[in-house]
């Protein structure tokens, strides 16, 4: 086997995540007018963000439970319509806060 | 929230971007430092994992990438586990490709692929047109905070408080949350399509066979099943998008 140097590992890496990231952007230059494709790259952004956030959300912190409440009060301020940053800085300070007794 | 149908000034929307970036650049201090202190023992020195940091700007596939280089694997080994994991990126990119002003050069294009990570396509997502200047605000703020935190963690290699960690972890979820909650409320669909995924990707984490799928992987396959089903019983009509 070879002795690769960590820069050389690092450069393969990085050129194959740009390139993932960069052929939709610059292949796809216009707005897609078929109807179920349209409607796919819609719901995209919901699910993943869904599917990435919940369990994950729960082995985050050092307690199942605290977490839990972290994502409760988080979708709390959300659904009350508050803004990105508080809905962040409010789940942050009840996890903080959650963990000093947990 | 950018206006829809004007140009908005330059520099109002670089200064969105950055006010959005913030609290992502301190959850990706975090979540890198921690990042540094675990590819210190892989042999890896500040410089080297601070560029893979700057150079990637993604987490899942920089610790996966740590076992690589440690054990000694091969470059397409790593091409491949990269490929596998980061293809979500593939998916959100296509998606952000139909938010993009009409006609916005190749350079922009280039340069906002950079930064297509969770996080910054999760908030950006929101608005209807995502403009260079947005991205670049978040730019400036999350890349230094993702590269100087894993130096750090790296130089220092003293773990930051666990509890501080949990709660900036918790925060950068939090910002999902904060954009698919309002979604949700808006749209009877989203409203049973955004707890069925959690769902779904639950049974993922616990059941036999499917808890073997990696974290890419799952990430993949749910979004592509759900979002395609959902478009083929619950088409979207352009004006609902407008809304």
């Amino acid at each position: 086997m070879t002795e690769h140097s960590p820069y050389t590992y690092i450069i393969v890496m990085a050129a194959v995540t740009y390139l993932i990231r960069v052929l939709p952007l610059t292949l796809i230059r216009s707005r897609i007018k078929q109807p179920l494709l349209r409607s796919f790259l819609f719901y995209v952004p919901y699910v993943t963000l869904a599917v990435m956030t919940f369990p994950a959300i729960l082995s985050a912190t050092g307690s199942v439970a605290s977490a839990a409440l972290g994502f409760l009060c988080a979708v709390f301020c959300a659904y009350r319509g508050r803004s990105l940053v508080q809905v962040a800085a409010v789940s942050c300070a009840v996890v903080f806060i959650a963990e000093l007794f947990i | 929230m950018l206006s829809t149908d004007l140009v908005p000034s330059r520099t109002a929307c670089f200064w969105q971007g950055v006010r959005d970036g913030l609290p992502i650049a301190i959850g990706y201090f975090a979540v890198a430092f921690t990042f540094g202190i675990a590819s210190k023992p892989f042999g890896l020195d500040a410089l080297q994992a601070a560029f893979m940091s700057f150079t990637n700007m993604t987490s899942a596939g920089q610790f996966a990438a740590l076992g690589i280089i440690g054990s000694g694997g091969s470059l397409v080994e790593m091409a491949l586990t990269q490929l596998i994991i980061n293809l979500r990126y593939c998916l959100m990119s296509c998606a952000v490709s139909q938010h993009l002003p009409d006609g916005l050069p190749y350079y922009h294009r280039f340069l906002m692929a950079y930064v297509v990570t969770d996080e910054i396509f999760g908030v950006s997502i929101r608005q209807k047109l995502i403009w260079p200047c947005y991205i670049y605000g978040m730019l400036i703020v999350t890349v230094p905070g993702w590269t100087c935190g894993t130096a750090l963690g790296v130089l220092t290699g003293k773990v930051l408080p666990l509890r501080l960690i949990s709660a900036l972890s918790v925060a950068l979820y939090s910002m999902f949350i904060a954009v698919i909650v309002p979604a949700a409320k808006d749209s009877k669909v989203l409203a049973c399509l955004i707890p069925l995924a959690m769902l779904v990707s639950s049974a993922f984490n616990l059941l036999p066979v499917l808890r073997d799928i990696s974290y890419g992987s799952r990430i993949i396959i749910l979004t592509v099943s759900l979002s395609l089903a959902a478009a083929y019983f619950f088409p979207v009509h352009e004006e609902e998008e407008e809304q």
